[in-house]
């Protein structure tokens, strides 16, 4: 199992726990966190499923495949810290992990 | 494939059945209709058969197709369209039924956004997760400046014309119109988020040239606000990496793919439970006789939005459909497997 931290636009924080294994979309579908919309069910295939990893887990968590940057060319407001949800595992590595929900998905 | 192109507007079609969506469970309804003699005509606001297999994943697999133990999006959509060759089905492509009403001889009338009208005893509706949708852009009052200066897709060139034009995204339809309205455009500009683009090679080559000659900017950014008043766009703030600058613009077009919107389905009369539409489960009809609800747009106790469970629906749907269209012929049970007439029907016996 790990934590993983959602921050919303309001400044609001809740933390879930996950198990090894599963996707930050899934850890958050499976919480019912807002912000998350995933309308591929995690295809990569939507980009709704944006957020932006907090400065000090963007090594961690690493850079996007080829596919996951075209795909986030159909986010809002992409930043250097944007990752699709979808295409990070949880890991023990990523135990306390944080992201931001952007303001929108689209 | 039989593509019907561009109808001239207020033109009749008059056919037994209208299948509302080309995507894998309209495909399928095809051959189930086929089988009972039953010709369709398919409409998709897509320009492509297959909805969200050939749109969405064209090239991920799927694993639970009966008998496919891995066939990718596009393969199923490919696939399917050699299955139902045999009935030569007619497509509208680029088209989306907007109107669906009851005549008074109890036949069908639908009418699409491009004015082709359609009269049919049947109408299968094959929806999906909706009518795909241009992706608008979450900036604070767009909504004020579409249909005058925002645009998600060019119908008409000249509205272009002697304009200052920002078009946004990366892709082959950003760029393919880019190229398209340069030359009578009185500036272009492309803005996309890297400078990196999806778009065919040679477009891209074609429009760093265009750059290289000063006939057009290509600004590294994205759009953080509009600007201008009464729907008319004077100019758009970009944020790029250094900072924020002002685009000059009286005319934008965001290309940022596609989503599925239910759209027109809403506006039918028919009954529907959470932006889907409930049918019995015999023959998948919906609360209007000879409209049926096949594939991910229906709803019933149990259901599973699966490809698998469409198929299921089309072939009971055919079977009442017939009755609706052959109401004096009785309706044989057959296998493909050993009766002629069917086979007759497929081309695999003569
Ligand atoms: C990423 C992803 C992976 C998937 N993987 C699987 C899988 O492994 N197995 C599986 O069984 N399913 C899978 N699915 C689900 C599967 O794709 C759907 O169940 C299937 O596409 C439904 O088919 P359909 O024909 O009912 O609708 P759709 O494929 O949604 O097609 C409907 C079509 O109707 C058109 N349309 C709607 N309204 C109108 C209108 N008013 N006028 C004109 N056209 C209209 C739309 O544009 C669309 O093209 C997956 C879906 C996604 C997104
Ligand atoms: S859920 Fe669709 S891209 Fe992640």
């Amino acid at each position: 199992m790990a934590k993983v931290t959602f921050k919303q636009p309001d400044g609001t924080e809740t933390t879930v726990e996950a198990a090894a294994g599963v996707t930050v979309m899934e850890a958050a579908k499976i919480n019912l966190m807002s912000g998350i919309e995933a309308e591929c069910g995690g295809a990569c295939a939507c980009a709704t499923c944006h957020v932006y990893i907090d400065a000090n887990w963007v090594e961690k968590t690493g850079k996007p495949n080829e596919m996951e940057e075209d795909m986030l060319d159909f986010a809002f407001d992409v930043r250097e810290t944007s990752r699709l949800s979808c295409q990070i595992k949880i890991s023990d590595e990523l135990d306390g992990l944080v992201v931001e929900v952007p303001e929108k998905q689209f | 494939m039989s593509v019907v192109q561009g109808t001239d507007q207020g033109e009749v079609i008059e056919t037994d059945v209208v299948i509302i969506g080309a995507g894998p469970v309209g495909l399928f309804a095809v051959f189930e209709l086929g089988l009972l003699d039953i010709k369709a005509h398919l409409i998709d606001i897509l320009d492509k058969p297959g909805g969200q297999c050939a749109e969405l994943y064209p090239e991920k697999p799927i694993y639970d197709i009966p008998a496919l133990p891995e066939v990718s999006g596009q393969g199923l959509t490919d696939r399917l369209l050699e299955q139902i060759k045999p009935f030569d089905p007619a497509f509208h492509f680029n088209e989306r039924v907007d109107r669906l009403k009851r005549l008074e001889d109890g036949r069908y009338e639908l009418e699409t956004d491009a004015g082709t009208i359609f009269r049919a005893k049947v109408v299968v509706i094959a929806a999906g997760g909706g009518s795909f949708t241009p992706k608008r852009p979450p900036l604070k009052d767009i909504e004020k400046f579409e249909g005058k200066s925002v645009f998600y897709t060019v119908r008409r060139m000249e509205e272009f014309r002697d304009r200052d034009v920002l078009i946004v995204g990366g892709g082959d339809s950003a760029l393919d119109w880019v190229l398209s309205l340069q030359p009578i455009a009185k500036s272009m500009t492309l803005m996309h988020r890297r400078d990196d683009f999806r778009a065919a090679p040679h477009s891209v080559q074609q429009m760093r040239a265009l750059v290289g000659a000063e006939k057009m900017r290509l600004v590294i950014g994205q759009v953080s606000e509009l600007k201008g008043n009464d729907g008319l766009l004077a100019s758009a703030t970009v944020k790029t990496k250094t900072g924020e600058e002002t685009v000059v613009c009286d005319r934008l077009l965001p290309f940022f793919g596609l989503t599925m919107k239910l759209g027109p389905v809403a506006d039918w009369g028919l009954n529907l439970h959470e932006n889907l539409v409930p049918v019995d489960t015999e023959k998948f009809e919906t609360s209007e006789g000879g409209i049926f609800a096949i594939g991910d747009i229906n709803t019933y106790p149990g259901k599973l939005k699966l490809i698998l469970s469409g198929f299921h629906e089309a072939a009971l749907m055919a079977r009442k459909a017939h009755s609706y269209i052959h109401p004096d012929k009785k309706l044989l049970f057959q296998y493909t497997t050993s009766s002629s007439s069917l086979q007759k029907k497929l081309g695999v016996r003569d």
